[in-house]
């Protein structure tokens, strides 16, 4: 179990490198925002936190070495200056190393480590070098088990007076758990002590009046009784009296002042025989297994004994109201791929069942059909396990709505319909930082001052609206504010400011709007700090389409705008479009495909030396060669059969030419990664029914790799504007 | 932590007979240890990847996976293998991902003493140098030791 | 019922202790990957008792306690922060912010169940 846990460990490590990485080269580069700090000290912390948790000593050392010469820059005590940013970009170097040993295995270069660790101690304040300096009181790195404590396996009785100051009900403790833990220990017999309850006039609810005198007889070492009240230290009046003092006792309360430098109680808890508390964990023969979140399948809730369960945790055997079945992630992806394996396998023998020379296959036919249609069903059944609701996410971007409603002193609200809408849980994950950035844009940019507003007949409190919907085996996510729209003088003119269009381009307003998505495209007049983090709409079209989805704007001016984001209700099948270019057998997403059609000389028109423009009913669409944008050799010098016409995010059509259609059909999508480099005008790959694999074409990118289309965009912006 | 994945010179040195199975490619013997390899097929026509260097043959399913096939003697600077049914591919384990690398054919297995290896002499040939990790003299014959590591590492972008 | 804990750490590796050593032990277990996240969560999730990391993107520990001792109703929640031995000042923070106790990084099992009983008094 803890080696998958590890393997998680890793994993984690190589994105928390990754996000350091990233932070120091964004520092390297000028970027001091506190963000990204923040962000390159939260990265090596959390190596640190988990490296602990495994003992990876020489990791814990170094990560926390550079930890805290980066919380100095980040309390602004210390300068990042070039030599700074330098070290640690090596040091950020060597933890992947030290990673890389942990895990591999291998050996460190202690002459490197050493001389990096001497340099990042020279940025260490003289305080904060002594790990275990203590100011105050409060635990230090403790470990009771560290100190010689002569064993005292005789019972030994504890006269405890206990006051808690009315500063410990704020913190959340409650005397009774702790009394409970005592109980625990042995035999324990509480007497409360009111005394000094005043009359009911007298009372201030929030005041404390009691205390307590118990008695505890027990085997346990006076340092595992003082932990018990650790977490009440300072907040209660507290003496705890070995009834004999015995010599052991002494010896042990000598040893733990001299380590707490007087203070009374032991900081760490103490060490408690796992194999106790798990005799303690009652069985809970109603619930449903709960295996650990590893790949291990375990049949029983855990592996502990039963044991009669005590009579105060006898309320744990009640039936909660909804059995749920935790289930590693993994797994469920396992049996996804299992069932596009038999939908594939199914295709197969249909394939082969047609090309049988028999008469008579329809019975055989007949049965197929039905193996396909249970099929099915199993892969609805599956993909709906990693199904969740949108409700969370919109949760959260209510509250994004407030911060960014606050930050720009405008007044809005967000309406959310559709909030139990189920959306696979990677595409869920995936969603929110396009969705954050839509709605902030939305605040910012969309809804206007109340002042303007009240200008303007609408209410003060402007709305966006978000809706999550099921449409025809798309997930369709909407952000509606009702503000004022785009303004598209303003967006043509900062387009034409950037060199994304010539100057004298006619767009249309659809065109206009969609320059929004444009890399390098920010519409903020001013940086607010809102918007103005570097990050555009570019940003949010790319996470959108790396779902395999699409995102749109509508908008009207003075009414407001509207962002439709379609996604695929899975991640692991869609429909496809299978064609042969060049001898070789491909898909193309239907999402992508906006018609296709037999092409005939006629319909060919030359434009330049290289240039083919397809006229379709009197309009005309720049041909892009699918073969030639993907690097494959046609065998003969046949014409292509068959475009289909395709169309941009930006409404731009273009018609990719294919040798020929063969099926539309369901695959299942199979990743590249780990196979291959990414390939410009491939998304994935997937199984057909023949066995082969096939390359799923990624139309976008053919078209973006084709320097015809790329050339007949400008002229056609040219020829506009003349 | 163990580390599972060992240097193979590593291995080779510390292991007792090892049994290793040898073939050709571009008419020259080579051989990979028995524990590194997962399957051996007949050749089959693969998918092609677009783009790929010339070394990159292809794709092929293997049982639902899908896993990039190698030409060996391409890889290795010799000349590149018009692929036909009389072929094989030698399915190996790259960090746990399948790797297919095709080779003339498959000759025996047979059982070294680690201590008859022999380093490889200096040549003038980067990639030999590279792939090969020592060499061993069997009926009369150089085979050749693949650093298997070295070979199936390929760059991150085959653009 | 089981105690149900609410555990909050932006680390995956974090989570899937707490999450093996909790579910063994037999805590109901929830886990959010930021205190914003955290904080959103509470109300539907109802916690018997909240671990919660420090160090966190969004919102911090220490705002996670502050926005839930800020309303009446969860006042009284017990909130145990995650700390490292090396920050025994952060500790002292906690508590003045109105954290129950602390577990120190790098925990053993024990101890995180030992924790977990004072101040839940359950152990399971």
């Amino acid at each position: 179990m803890s080696g998958s846990i590890q393997d998680t460990f890793f994993e984690e490590c190589e994105e928390l490198l990754e996000a350091t990485d990233e932070g120091l080269s964004a520092i390297e580069g000028g970027d001091h925002d506190p963000e990204v700090v923040n962000a390159v000290f939260r990265a090596v912390h959390s190596i640190k936190g988990g490296a602990g948790a495994f003992g990876l000593d020489e990791l814990v050392a170094f990560a926390h070495r550079f930890e805290t010469v980066f919380d100095e820059v980040r309390a602004n005590r210390m300068e990042l200056d070039e030599p700074l940013i330098q070290l640690l970009l090596r040091s950020c170097d060597h933890l992947y190393n030290l990673v890389a040993v942990a895990r591999d295995g291998g050996e460190t270069d202690q002459a490197h480590h050493n001389m990096l660790i001497e340099a990042l101690d020279k940025y260490i304040p003289e305080e904060e070098e002594d790990l275990t300096f203590e100011p105050m009181g409060l635990g230090g790195p403790m470990d009771v088990s560290a100190i010689d404590i002569p064993q005292a396996p005789t019972e030994e009785t504890y006269q405890i007076h206990f006051r808690p100051l009315k500063d410990m009900y704020s913190t959340g403790n409650e005397p009774i758990f702790l009394f409970q833990a005592l109980q625990e220990m042995g035999e324990l017999t509480i007497v409360l002590d009111d005394s000094e309850l005043p009359g009911f006039d007298g009372m201030d609810p929030e005041e404390s009046y009691l205390s307590w005198n118990l008695t505890l007889v027990t085997t346990e070492a006076r340092a595992t009784v003082e932990a018990v009240f650790e977490f009440v230290e300072g907040l209660c009046e507290l003496s705890i009296e070995g009834a004999g003092d015995a010599d052991a006792d002494a010896a042990a309360l000598a040893a733990l002042e001299a380590a707490f430098g007087g203070a009374p109680a032991a900081e760490s808890p103490p060490i408690v025989e796992p194999a106790a508390m798990v005799e303690e964990t009652p069985p809970a023969p109603f619930e449903q297994p709960a295996p650990a979140p590893t790949p291990e399948v375990k049949p029983d809730a855990s592996g502990s004994k039963p044991a009669a369960p005590k009579a105060e945790n006898s309320k744990t055997e009640q039936r909660g109201p909804n059995p749920t079945l935790r289930v590693d992630l993994e797994r469920v992806d396992r049996l996804i791929n299992a069932v596009g394996e038999l939908i594939i396998n199914h295709s197969m023998l249909a394939q082969q069942i047609a090309n049988l020379d028999v008469a008579d296959v329809r019975d055989v036919e007949t049965e197929l059909e039905g193996f396909k249609n249970l099929a099915r069903d199993i892969q609805e059944g599956v993909m709906s396990i990693r199904a969740q609701p949108v409700k969370p996410l919109f949760q959260r971007m209510a509250r994004i709505v407030r911060e960014a409603s606050s930050a720009t002193g405008k007044s809005c609200k967000l309406v959310t319909e559709g909030e139990n809408t189920e959306v696979d849980k990677t595409v869920i994950e995936r969603l929110a930082d396009p969705l954050t950035h839509i709605l902030r844009n939305a605040v910012d940019h969309g809804i206007e001052k109340p002042e303007d507003r009240e200008g303007t007949n609408k209410d003060k409190v402007g709305e966006i609206r978000l809706t999550a919907s099921h449409r025809s085996g798309s997930v369709c996510i909407e952000v509606k504010d009702d503000g004022a729209g785009v303004n598209r003088p303003r967006v043509k003119q900062i387009a034409i400011e950037k060199g994304l269009i010539p100057e004298n381009a006619e767009l249309t307003d659809a065109e206009i709007d969609n320059l929004l998505f444009a890399p390098g495209f920010s519409t903020a007049k001013e940086v607010s700090n809102l918007s103005g983090r570097g990050v555009g709409m570019d940003v949010v079209k790319n996470a959108v389409t790396g779902l395999g989805g699409r995102i749109n704007i509508s908008s009207s001016p003075g009414k407001g705008s509207t962002f439709t984001i379609i996604l695929p209700l899975t991640l692991a099948v869609m429909d496809g479009m299978v064609v042969s270019v060049a001898d070789q057998t491909m898909v193309v997403p239907i999402t992508s495909i906006v018609e296709t059609m037999r092409g005939n000389d006629d319909m060919i028109n030359n434009l330049g030396a290289d240039g083919t423009l397809l006229s379709i009913r009197g309009s005309f669409v720049p041909i892009c060669d699918v073969a030639g944008a993907l690097g494959l050799e046609k065998k003969d010098d046949q014409p292509p059969g068959v475009y289909l016409l395709v169309e941009t995010e930006t409404g731009q059509r273009s018609a990719l030419a294919v040798d020929d259609i063969h099926d539309q059909r369901q695959v299942v999508i199979k990743s590249l990664d780990g196979v291959c480099g990414e390939i410009a005008g491939v998304a994935a790959a997937t199984i057909l029914g023949d066995g082969k694999i096939a390359m799923i074409l990624d139309p976008e990118s053919i078209l973006a790799a084709s320097p015809a289309v790329g050339a007949f965009d400008t002229e056609r912006r040219m020829s506009n504007a003349s | 932590m163990q580390a599972e994945v060992k240097s193979n010179d590593q291995e080779v040195k510390h292991a007792q007979f090892s049994e290793f199975v040898s073939f050709t490619v571009a008419g020259q013997a080579f051989c990979l240890k028995i524990t590194q390899i997962r399957e051996i097929r007949r050749w089959s026509p693969v998918t092609i990847l677009p783009h790929a260097p010339s070394d990159v043959l292809g794709v092929m399913n293997l049982r639902g996976a899908v896993i990039p096939i190698y030409d060996l003697s391409a890889r290795f600077g010799l000349e590149t293998t018009e692929a036909s049914e009389r072929n094989v591919v030698i399915v190996v384990s790259s960090a746990g991902k399948p790797v297919g690398l095709l080779a003339e054919s498959v000759s025996e297995i047979i059982s070294i003493n680690p201590e008859e290896i022999q380093e490889t002499p200096p040549v003038d040939s980067r990639n030999t140098m590279e792939y090969i990790q020592g060499i061993i003299s069997h009926d009369e014959t150089m085979v050749r030791i693949i650093n298997l590591d070295a070979v199936i590492s390929v760059p991150e972008q085959v653009l | 019922m089981k105690t149900k804990v609410l555990a909050i750490d932006d680390s995956r590796t974090i989570r899937n202790l707490l999450a093996a050593t909790l579910e063994e032990a037999g805590f109901e277990y929830v886990s959010a990957v930021d205190g914003r996240e955290g904080v959103d969560m509470y109300d539907d999730v109802a916690p018997d008792v909240v671990i919660t990391d420090i160090n966190m993107p969004n919102l911090d520990g220490f705002g996670v306690i502050e926005e839930l001792r800020g309303t009446d109703i969860n006042s009284k929640v017990p909130i145990l922060v995650l700390t490292t031995e090396s920050a025994p000042e952060m500790k002292a923070r906690a508590r003045n912010a109105g954290a129950t106790g602390w577990i120190t990084k790098p925990f053993d099992d024990a101890s995180l169940i030992f924790a977990l009983k004072r101040v839940t008094g359950a152990a399971a």
